[in-house]
């Protein structure tokens, strides 16, 4: 499983309503809903994706979410996910609200642009980054919206999101004492598990 | 027939007539009471009888969605791109139940039939039957059957209305909702593609009220003209395009650049018979459907499209008729249907999602317009096939 879905899971309550948006394959939903008899559904645009979603028998609805997420009811989902994709949306901040209307709390996680390597990428030779784990040019890539540690926090606090657990991780999913000292720098991977009280 | 059956085929088939006499009430009020229903079957019901598989038509279909019914035919039934053994409603594990509605013109009891009282076509007489009603026919049809519960339920267009209808009305009937290029209900202009077809059939002089076959004649002209215009509403502008499109190859690669205007004759004629390929095409379809489909039949299936809103008891909310509908839908349009585009069909997904169904949807880039559901289109056949595996594979694992 893919790093930051098995730090996700431990989030997921037992029986309850999951919204994936870019579930992707439909791997966690399945996960979930074989180990937690979680009621899940995914949005996904990718038709090989929503095939493989088709195949394992997990519910999967084709719909763009730079369109938004109007169909969907305010509190319709107890977690809302958002794994891996924040940073390829147009309005990201946007979407967050959304998440956060229609689930009673979210779970994001996105690759942490504020990591030393990518600082030092920058830094060093004067061009974007491009690794293993952002493997695009500039120019093709769909990440369009990169953050840090640091962004997102200020984003949270600005909105009013409540951050109930943030966790940071390095490829291998390992967490230890000096990224949770300097995540910002360190981490690679950030997970965030936010909620907001209805207005 | 083709030269030899193909091996995934069904095969030669042979309808069976079901016959009723407890009386329908219908959702008009009025009583039908007696009918017919004729129906095909394919693959074998399994001994716990878990595997059975509805097939609803569309307008002008009918009974025979697979298979052949004599070596003499020339083509298979409706659907024998998507039901066969292997194919995506896989004969080798689905008992595939497809039934001719009734109103229908195929054998099931319609218009066209003798009303056992007055021993005369039942023409204009026959009661005017809404998607509702079929359902409640179908619902008899599986009790005579002995079938408890549908794997699935599975309709395109006027079929996909049947099935929301089976989610609606039996929801403990039906484990899987398939339902393919449809609408909650018709929009206005929908309604009036089908009232010009209408109003052509009924003007037409040959249509004597509707009792033309009492006088050993049938409308032929006004049912010409209902098919064609039904027919341009089935295509898409890119689908006429490229069918008609072909001649154009002499001046340019690009076939779109005629705007599928290929000429019949090669010239103008400066007259006002047909010009263009695309007349005389219209004009086949019309004049083949004609020969072979009633036109009480074709009024009474445009009048179940029209009246179909299964909001009419639920305070117009849709989302309050699905409150029971605790089956799995899989809903599917095509990008250049615009009889009944996508949107129509997430309007439905958004009711379900408001009701908390489990559903799945799939928008499939297509050019053949509403007609794509009757047609191969390799994502929309893999995902409708992917879908019924794991249907299957729900029914292995439920097995005590």
């Amino acid at each position: 499983m893919r790093p930051d879905l098995e730090i996700i899971q431990q989030w997921i309550q037992p029986n309850s309503k999951v919204l994936d948006l870019g579930c992707g394959d439909g791997g966690l939903l399945h996960y979930l809903q074989m180990t937690k008899n979680v009621h899940g559904i995914g949005l996904e645009i990718d038709e090989m994706n929503i095939q493989h979603c088709l195949d394992r028998g997990t519910n999967v609805i084709e719909q763009n979410l730079d369109e938004g997420l109007s169909n969907f009811q305010s509190r319709s989902f107890d977690t809302v996910l958002l794994a891996q994709t924040l940073q390829a949306l147009s309005k990201p901040d946007h979407l967050i609200d959304e998440m956060l209307r229609i689930g009673k709390n979210g779970i994001v996680t996105f690759p942490n642009f504020g990591n030393w390597k990518s600082r030092l990428y920058l830094a060093i030779r004067g061009r974007m980054p491009v690794s293993k784990f952002i493997p695009h040019s500039w120019y093709n890539t769909p990440n369009i919206h990169f953050c840090t540690v640091k962004d997102f926090d200020a984003l949270c606090i600005e909105r009013n999101i409540r951050v109930l657990a943030r966790t940071v991780v390095d490829l291998e999913h390992q967490g230890s004492w000096y990224m949770k000292a300097w995540p910002n720098l360190l981490g690679e991977i950030a997970i965030y598990h936010i909620s907001k009280d209805t207005d | 027939m083709p030269d030899s059956i193909p091996t995934d085929s069904v095969g030669l088939v042979t309808p069976q007539v079901y016959k009723f006499d407890e009386p329908l009430t219908l959702r008009s009020g009025k009583v039908l009471p007696e009918y017919e229903l004729v129906v095909e079957t394919y693959g074998k019901l399994n001994s716990k009888k878990t595997n059975a598989v509805l097939i609803c038509h569309a307008l002008s279909g009918d009974h025979h969605a697979a298979g052949y019914h004599s070596e003499n035919d020339s083509k298979p039934g409706w659907w024998d791109s998507c039901i066969g053994p292997g194919k995506a409603i896989d004969t080798n594990l689905f008992f595939v139940v497809s039934l001719n509605n009734l109103g229908g013109c195929a054998g099931s009891t319609g218009p066209a039939s003798i009303n056992p009282v007055t021993n005369k076509y039942y023409g204009p007489d026959f009661p005017v039957v809404t998607v509702r009603d079929w359902v409640s026919s179908q619902l008899r049809l599986m009790d005579r059957m002995e079938i408890p519960e549908w794997a699935a339920v599975v309709g395109g267009s006027l079929g996909g209305m049947q099935v929301l209808r089976w989610t609606i009305s039996n929801p403990d009937k039906v484990r899987h909702a398939v339902c393919i290029a449809a609408a909650p209900k018709l929009s206005a202009q929908n309604i009036a593609f089908n009232e010009v077809a209408r109003h052509s059939i009924t003007s037409d002089r040959d249509f004597h009220e509707g009792r033309y076959l009492e006088k050993g004649t049938y409308p032929k002209r006004g049912l010409m003209l209902a098919r064609m215009v039904g027919h341009i509403t089935y295509l898409s502008d890119s689908a006429m395009r490229a069918k008609f499109g072909k001649s154009v190859s002499n001046f340019k690669q690009d076939t779109a650049e005629n705007f599928g205007r290929d000429l019949r004759s090669g010239k103008l004629s400066f007259g006002f018979d047909v010009d263009f390929q695309v007349e005389s095409y219209l004009h086949y379809q019309g004049e083949r459907f004609s020969e072979n489909f009633d036109a009480n039949t074709y009024l009474l299936m445009t009048k179940a499209l029209d009246y179909f809103d299964p909001t009419v008891d639920f305070e117009g909310d849709l989302s309050k008729a699905f409150a029971n509908s605790d089956c799995k839908f899989l809903l599917m349009s095509f990008s250049t249907d615009w009889r009944f585009p996508p949107e129509r069909s997430r309007e439905i997904v958004s009711d379900l999602l408001k009701a908390g169904r489990e559903v799945s949807y799939l928008e499939i880039e297509a050019d053949q317009g509403h007609d794509a559901f009757l047609l191969p289109i390799p994502r929309y056949v893999k995902a409708l096939s992917g879908y019924l595996q794991r249907v299957h594979q729900e029914n292995k694992s439920d097995a005590p």
